[in-house]
C-alpha cells in the first residue's frame, strides 16, 4: 500500500504505540483486500458492547487508555454503536454486576480515548447525519448499509478494533465502497406486493438479503408503488445487511445515487431479474409463525427506534397493562430517549409494564444470559433483523407488526 | 496424494489441522456458543458440531460486525477454531483475522472450496503462499 510521509511515521512509531497498533492493522487489512492507499475519513463509528469485546477486548482498551494523552486521543469525531448494560435498568433485566462492571471499564476506557458515548445504532437519525461522497469507517451494519445506500456515504463494514483505528489514524483502507467501482448495481429485485408496515420492509430485505447472500453484491430493487421513509428504510436495510452481509443497495429514483435504472446499474442493466410477490412474504412470515403460544419477551430493537416508533408504541400501550407473564422492552438511543421522557412516552410504556431501555440494543445485551435469567423463550418482535439472529441465542422468535406485539404483549398469548 | 489448492494471499500463520466443512455462512455472534465451543443455530448446517481446534471451511461471512472482536476473544479464551477457510469473506471476518493474528484465507482459483474439502480431511494452510495443501483425505 502506498503511505505519505505522515502514515510512514505513524508506522514507525512516531505518533505512539496506539496509532502505531491502528496503521499496521489497517495495512493488513488493507493489503487482504487489495487497498492502494488509505482514505481520510469524517468519523468513525465504533461497535464494541462488552459481550462482543469479551474480557481481552476491554483489556485492550484500557492497555491504550494507559498511554499518554496525546498518543491515546482519537483525531476524529469516534462515537459508539450500543452498549451492552444500560445502567439505569440492569438489574431489572436480571443482567449480573459482572457485566455491568465490565462495561463499566469499557466505558472508562473510551472516554479515555475521547471517544464519545453516544450508544446508538441511529446515529443516521440521531447524531450527524452522513453526506453523499463523504467517506466513514461506521461500525454496525445497518448503519453501513443506511450511510451507503439512503444517503449516498462511503463506508465498509467496520468492526470495532477497524472503527477504532480509523479514530486513532483519521484514515481507513481504501477498498470495497469507497470505490465508485463497487458501488455499481449487480443483482436486479422487482417487488410485486405493497409494503404497509416496518416489519414488511424488513421482510423485503430478509428476502433481497437471502437471495444476494455476499457483501460484494449490490441489490437495485425496483416496483415499490410509494417512497419509504427513513424508519422505512432503516428496517429494510438492517435485514438486508442481516440475511445477506449486504452493505450497499439502490432504489432508482429514491437513493441519490441511483436517478435511473441506468444509472443504478452504471449502464450494464442484467437481462435477469427476481421477482417478489405476496406469496414470498406470506412463506417468510410462515417460518416464524407460532400463534396461540405463550408470549415470553416482546422486543422492540434492532435497530433502536426513532422519535416516532417509540411515539407508536406509546399511543398503542397506552391505558393497557401487559400480562404479568409477559415481558415488553423497547430500546433505543439516549437521545431520543430524553425526548420520550420529556413528552411523557416513556411513561405512557412504563405505566402499562414495559421497559424502554436507553443506548443498548437486545442482541447486544448478552442476551443469552437474559433468557436463561429471565426464562425467556418465545421472543415477538417487529424486527426481521432481530428474528434473524436471535435464534442463535437460544430464542424461539416470531415476527409481528407492531400492533400485533402489543396485542401479544397485552394478552400473554401469540396474535398474528 | 496431496492436493494443491491456490487462493488469495490471506493472514495470519500457516498452520497444519482438521477441516469442518459446510456449505453455509459463518458469523461468530450468531451461529456459534462461545463457551462450550460448537455451533449453536438450529439451521446452521454444522449445528451441535464442536468447533475448537478444527479448520473452518464455509462459503461466507454473514453480517455481524462483532466478529471482529470475537475471533480474538475466542482464540484467547482457548475455545476457538485452529484456522477459517472461505470462498469468500466480508471485512468483518477479515478484520477479525487480523487483529486476532489469526489464520485466514479466501478467494480460491480452483472453485468452490466447501465441496474440494471435506470434513475430516488434513490441511495444511499457508496464508502468506495463498495456498491451502491436503494432506490426506478423510476415511
Amino acid at each position: 500500500m502506498k503511505l505519505n510521509d505522515e502514515e510512514e511515521a505513524m508506522l514507525a512509531g512516531e505518533f505512539g504505540p496506539a496509532r502505531q497498533w491502528a496503521i499496521k492493522h489497517q495495512i493488513a487489512v488493507g493489503s487482504f483486500f487489495d487497498a492502494e492507499d488509505l482514505v481520510p475519513v469524517g468519523q468513525a463509528h465504533i461497535m464494541a458492547d462488552t459481550e462482543a469485546t469479551g474480557t481481552t477486548g476491554v483489556e485492550f482498551l484500557e492497555t491504550l487508555a494507559r498511554l499518554p494523552e496525546d498518543q491515546r486521543r482519537v483525531r476524529i469525531p469516534t462515537i459508539t454503536d450500543p452498549r451492552g448494560v444500560d445502567f439505569a435498568a440492569y438489574k431489572r433485566l436480571k443482567q449480573t454486576e459482572d457485566m455491568a462492571d465490565r462495561e463499566a471499564r469499557a466505558v472508562r476506557a473510551f472516554e479515555a480515548l475521547s471517544v464519545m458515548m453516544t450508544n446508538t445504532c441511529i446515529n443516521y437519525q440521531t447524531i450527524l447525519p452522513p453526506v453523499c461522497g463523504e467517506h466513514l469507517a461506521f461500525g454496525d451494519t445497518g448503519v453501513v448499509i443506511y450511510s451507503n445506500g439512503v444517503l449516498g456515504a462511503r463506508s465498509n463494514f467496520e468492526g470495532g478494533p477497524s472503527a477504532l483505528s480509523a479514530g486513532l489514524t483519521g484514515r481507513t483502507p481504501r477498498y470495497g465502497y469507497h470505490l465508485d467501482s463497487k458501488r455499481r448495481g449487480t443483482r436486479h429485485f422487482v417487488v410485486e406486493s405493497s409494503l404497509s408496515s416496518l416489519n414488511d420492509w424488513g421482510v423485503l430485505g430478509g428476502l433481497v438479503g437471502k437471495a444476494t447472500n455476499s457483501y460484494w453484491e449490490v441489490p437495485v430493487i425496483s416496483g415499490l408503488d410509494r417512497v419509504p421513509n427513513s424508519d422505512e428504510m432503516k428496517h429494510f436495510g438492517a435485514a438486508l445487511a442481516s440475511f445477506g452481509s449486504v452493505a450497499m443497495f439502490h432504489i432508482p429514483g429514491v437513493t441519490p445515487e441511483a436517478p435511473s435504472m441506468n444509472q443504478a446499474f452504471h449502464g450494464q442493466i442484467p437481462p435477469e431479474s427476481v421477482k417478489f410477490d405476496a406469496d414470498d412474504f406470506k412463506r417468510f412470515y410462515a417460518q416464524y409463525e407460532a400463534r396461540g403460544e405463550k408470549a415470553d419477551v416482546v422486543v422492540f430493537a434492532a435497530p433502536q427506534l426513532s422519535l416516532l416508533e417509540v411515539e407508536q408504541v406509546a399511543k398503542l400501550i397506552a391505558g393497557r397493562n401487559i400480562h404479568d407473564q409477559t415481558s415488553l422492552i423497547v430500546t433505543t438511543s439516549p437521545e431520543i430517549k430524553f425526548a420520550a421522557d420529556r413528552m411523557g412516552l416513556t411513561d405512557k410504556i412504563e405505566r402499562s409494564g414495559g421497559m424502554v431501555l436507553s443506548g443498548v440494543c437486545f442482541y447486544q445485551s448478552y442476551a443469552r444470559e437474559m433468557a436463561e435469567a429471565n426464562g425467556w423463550s418465545r421472543l415477538i418482535t417487529n424486527s426481521a433483523k432481530l428474528v434473524n439472529i436471535i435464534g442463535g441465542y437460544g430464542y424461539r422468535p416470531t415476527l409481528l407488526s407492531m400492533e400485533n406485539c402489543i396485542e401479544s404483549a397485552v394478552s400473554g398469548r401469540i396474535m398474528q | 496424494m496431496t492436493t494443491v489448492l491456490h487462493c488469495h494471499k490471506g493472514i495470519g500463520p500457516a498452520v497444519r489441522g482438521t477441516a469442518l466443512c459446510a456449505s453455509d455462512d459463518f458469523s461468530a455472534r450468531y451461529d456459534l456458543d462461545r463457551m462450550k465451543g460448537v455451533f449453536s443455530r438450529p439451521a446452521h448446517k454444522l449445528y451441535g458440531q464442536d468447533y475448537r481446534g478444527q479448520i473452518l471451511v464455509l462459503n461466507t461471512a454473514k453480517g455481524g460486525v462483532a466478529s471482529a472482536w470475537m475471533l480474538r476473544h475466542m482464540r484467547e479464551s482457548g475455545v476457538t477454531p485452529l484456522a477459517y477457510v472461505f470462498n469468500s469473506v466480508n471485512p468483518i471476518l477479515a478484520q477479525g483475522a487480523a487483529f486476532g493474528e489469526i489464520t485466514m484465507v479466501d478467494r480460491f482459483e480452483d472453485g468452490d472450496v466447501t465441496t474440494l474439502i471435506r470434513s475430516g480431511d488434513e490441511l495444511l494452510v499457508e496464508p502468506e503462499a495463498g495456498r491451502i495443501t491436503i494432506l490426506s483425505r478423510a476415511p
